[in-house]
Formats: C-alpha cells, structure tokens, sequence
C-alpha cells in the first residue's frame, strides 16, 4: 500500500516551495493589503501588493496553512511580481480556469510560461483542496480592485 | 454485551471502497451514519404515509401525525423529560439554542447581566450570545480551560454572580472530548437563579442522558449525529420556562385562534413548531432512538471508552504526535502530527480510505486557546471497531513518512 496518487498532489516543486517560500515578508513603505481566509479550514493569508503605473511593483504574503494554500501563495507572488496588473489578473483566470479542470487553449498563455504554478495542476483532481490553491490568487483580485 | 459487529452490518454505507480501500470512517462527530432501519423507517414514510400532520381528517394524516407525535414520546423517554411539552423539535442545535438566545434571551437579559460560556465551545453555543449580549448590553464571560481541556469548578463558582442570568455550556467538547460535570455547573448556576443551557450536540449519541438528574432547564442535540436523519433537532426546556416564553417563528401549526390584530398560541410543545414539521425527520429519528435503545446506551458508551483508549494508546506510540484533551474523554482524537499540516494529513488519509476531519471544527477560540491554526479529528461511534483504529495509526505512519521525504 502507498501514496502513488498523491504524487500528482503533492510535488516535490511544490513541497519546495512550502519548505522555503518565495516573497514571505512584509513590504516596506505604501502598499495595499488583503487579509482573507479560508472560514472553513482556517488556511489564513495576509497579502500585501505595491501597485503603482498599472504594474505589479511588488507582492508579499504572510499567513498560514496548509502546504498548497502556501506554495501556491508563494508561486502566485512569484509570477506576478514585475508583470502588467492586467496580465495578472489574466493569469489569475487561467489559474481558475486550471482548477477547474477547464480547457486553457483560450488563454493568452502556455502552462510552461507560468512556471512553478502549472506544478498545481494535480490539485483540480482533490476537489476537497480546490479553495485551499486559489486563496492567494482571490487574494490578489480584491487587492487590485481595492486599487481602483 | 450486544455483539457490535452485527451492529456495524447495519449500517449499509460503511460496506464500501474509497479510493481503493475499504471505508474507514472516523468523522461520527460532524455526523454520523445512519442503520438501514433509519433508512427504511424514512423511505416508508414517503412510500406509504406521507401526509401533513394535525391537520385534516383523512387516514394517512392521522398516521403521519402519530408517526411525527410517537415520534416525541420517544424522545421524551431517551433523555428522561418529565413531559411530551418539553420536547421541541428544531432543526438541530443550533437551532435549538438559537431559540432559547433569541426567546429567553431577549426576555431575561439587560445591561449588566452576564452570560456564562466556556472557552471550549462550538460556534453555535457562542454566537447566538454574542448577538443576544450586543442587542440588549448583557456583556460575555468565559470559564477558562485548564492546560488539559477541562475546566475547574472553582472558576464556575468564581464566574457565576447575581448578575449571571444564563449559563451555556457544551456537555461533551466537539474537539477535547471533555465532558463537562453539567450536574455541578446546574447547582451554581441555580444557587444564583440562573438558568443552564446545555449543548448536547457530543453527548445524547454517546451516553446516557437524563435531563431531569442533570437538572438543566434547556438541552440542545441533533438527530444527524445520533443515527438520525439529517435537518431535525431536539430542544428540551423545562415545562415552567418554556410556558412562559415567547415563541420565535409564527404562522401556521402554531396558532390558537388568529384574528386580524392579533393571535394567540397553542399549548406547548407546539407553540415552538411553527410552519409544516420535519415530519420524515421526527420519524426518522424516532427509529434511531429505538435502534440506540436496542444497543444500549450503556454499551454503546463502553464500546467508545474502550476504543477511544486503545486509539490514544496506539496513536501516541507515533513519534511527533500532539493529542489535545483530556485523558477521561468521549469517543474521540484531535491531534497534531508533526509539522504536517493537517489537510495535507486528512488529504493523505483520505487517499487511504480513511475519513478524518481536518480544520478548526467550528470552534475558532479554541484553537486560538491550543495555539493551533487548525487540527485533525478522529471521532469514534457504536459501529468502529479496532481494526478502524489500527488502520488510521497504520495511515498516520505511512503519512508522516510521505511527508517526512517530501518535506
Ligand atoms: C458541540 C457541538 N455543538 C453544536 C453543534 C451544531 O450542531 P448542528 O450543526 O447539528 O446544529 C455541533 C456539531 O457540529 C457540535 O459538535
């Protein structure tokens, strides 16, 4: 007896990721901040997102969680950090879009340009983790239209 | 002894794979499976006599109404009510308390007036006070817990004052497994002429329950926990509070006469039932009591004590394993293992067939009083068995060592 299908779940970039998070901190000086959580598991996230001239200057998050809510904090900061504010909420619909097990052939992206996150991909098939993966990205969302 | 294997063959759902392994189903807590009898008792109603109740003379209403009314005898005998006008059915707790905070409550309550909680309890038996405390100025007071899950009675004696008019406890802690001296907390409460409410969403499954020893003036529990059908409740209230409370939801069944100004109300218990009754839920779990009574609630509560002993035995023979509670303690676990977090845990569990809970099990200021974010639960019931338990600490040491490589 063995774990074989948690495999797709739980890989190894992922465990990277929870083990030594990417953008973990507070940002110095202006910044939005989002705090969400996830009211049935308790999964937490403090998202914090400097936005200036239509990009995403830069991104941090504190929380806690369980190993995807965090990984997938920490991937979400990393591909989004530098890009157009609109891309990112593009990525964001794709992420969802991933999740939900949807076609991607309509979005303006490949997996491979989105990096460590298409190692989430397995998460869609665990639908009982689904809300754990898109907190941080729900996260962004409101903290971009708390911008507007 | 009744024999507890053919007690487990009753229940048709536990015979089944999950991903690929037999069902292991340790979440009786959140709710609990149901024995064929409850099913069929259920399915029969809608086959043969679905009818409205207490109303129209035809024959299947007079069935139903005494399928839903026999329904409430029973109820009265299992926890030892004095009368049927003491047995309300709601819901389920939360319901029930929720119209005790929201009747009672109202009535009793104004500024300076404290409600007495423990920190121990479930959402339901702390925010229906929450809102009651912020619409008339009563203010909360928590008896703290002691570093093993229990609370002291000193501090119950400390806590309950004149100005205490309502103490709501849990019988038995959906997280801890403490069970609370609810007789004890009783006699203060009523040395200040206080009334207890008490939440026994954890105890009326597992133990026997006597209302009128305990003496408590209003006692919650769901039938979904029980053996019974999900969507009822039970709301017990002694005869002289609940004659004198005001009912919470008005409009059909409940009525006396209605004129245009004004109405007036039926006698008790119907005064409380407003609308169409859960009429297959009473019935539903009319038959879960019998098929409780059958077993024994003796038994049942020695079947539990030995298992959840044997599990705590077992489970702490696993390096890095935090258990929170008491060693005296109802049918179940919440613990911690090692830096697994415990989704990933009851993730991993599940791939193994097995079903635990993972979370803060609806009671936040608990897990802030444990430092913890969150924890995993197994609750044991009449139909687990010791191989269930060697198969979760049998899982719990593949988890820790699946995630002790990846980590
Ligand atoms: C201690 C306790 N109180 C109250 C409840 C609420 O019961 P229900 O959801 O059936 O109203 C539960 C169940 O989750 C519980 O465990």
């Amino acid at each position: 007896m063995s774990f074989n299908n948690l495999d797709t779940l739980y890989r190894q970039v992922i465990m990277d990721h929870y083990k030594t998070p990417r953008n973990r901190g507070k940002l110095e000086g202006d910044h939005i901040t989002v705090e969400m959580n996830n009211p049935t598991c308790g999964d937490r996230i403090d998202l914090q997102l400097k936005l200036d001239d239509g990009i995403v200057q830069d991104a941090k998050f504190e929380g806690e969680g369980c190993s995807i809510s965090m990984a997938s904090a920490s991937m979400m900061t990393q591909v989004v950090v530098g890009k157009p504010i609109e891309e990112a909420l593009k990525i964001s619909k794709m992420f969802s879009d991933m999740m939900l097990g949807n076609e991607l052939e309509d979005h303006d992206y490949d997996l491979e340009d989105l990096g460590d996150i298409q190692a989430l991909q397995g998460v869609s098939k665990f639908p009982a983790r689904i809300k754990c993966a898109t907190l941080a990205w729900k996260a962004m969302e409101q903290g971009v239209e708390k911008n507007d | 002894m009744t024999n507890m294997e053919s007690v487990r063959k009753q229940f048709p759902i536990l015979n089944q794979e999950v991903n690929g392994h037999p069902l292991v189903y340790l979440d009786s807590s959140a709710t609990s499976q149901k024995p064929s009898s409850v099913i069929d008792a259920v399915s029969d109603y809608y086959k043969q006599y679905n009818s409205n109740v207490h109303r129209g003379v035809h024959t299947l209403g007079t069935y139903a109404t005494e399928g839903y009314e026999g329904a409430r005898e029973k109820v009265k005998d299992f926890i030892n009510a004095s009368s049927i006008k003491e047995v309300i059915f709601t819901r389920g707790t939360t319901t029930a308390i929720n119209t005790v905070a929201s009747s009672y409550g109202r009535d009793h309550l104004q500024s300076g007036d404290e409600i007495v909680l423990t920190k121990m309890e479930h959402h339901s038996n702390i925010i229906p006070w929450q809102q009651i405390a912020k619409a008339t100025g009563a203010e909360l007071k928590y008896i703290p817990l002691q570093e093993d899950g229990t609370i002291l009675i000193e501090d119950v004696e400390k806590l309950v004052t004149e100005r205490t008019k309502i103490v709501a406890m849990t019988h038995v802690s959906n997280v801890l497994g403490t069970i609370n001296p609810i007789k004890e907390v009783a006699k203060i409460a009523h040395k200040q002429n206080a009334v207890i409410v008490v939440d026994g969403a954890q105890s009326v499954p597992h133990m026997r329950v006597d209302v009128q020893d305990l003496d408590a003036d209003f006692y919650a529990f769901s039938a979904h926990k029980m053996c019974g059908p999900t969507g009822i409740g039970v709301l017990y209230g002694k005869k002289s509070l609940l004659e004198k409370m005001e009912p919470v939801e008005f409009g059909g069944e409940m009525i006396d006469f209605v004129n245009l100004h004004d109405s007036t109300w039926k006698e008790l218990p119907w005064k409380f039932e407003g609308g169409t009754p859960i009429i297959a839920g009473a019935i539903g779990l009319g038959k879960a009591i019998d098929f409780l009574n059958e077993v024994g609630m003796d038994n049942v509560e020695a079947h539990e004590s030995e298992l959840v002993s044997y599990a705590m035995e077992q489970m702490n023979t696993i390096d890095g394993m935090t258990i929170y509670g008491p060693k005296k303690r109802a049918g179940l676990v919440t613990f911690n293992l090692d830096d697994v977090h415990p989704h990933d845990g009851a993730t991993a569990l599940d791939s193994l067939g097995i079903a635990v809970r993972a979370g803060h099990h609806c009671a936040q200021p608990l897990m802030r009083e444990l430092q913890v974010a969150a924890t995993a639960r197994a609750s044991f019931y009449l139909y687990n068995n010791k191989q269930d338990v060697d198969l979760l600490v049998d899982g719990l040491k593949k988890t820790k060592e699946y995630f002790g490589d990846v980590f």
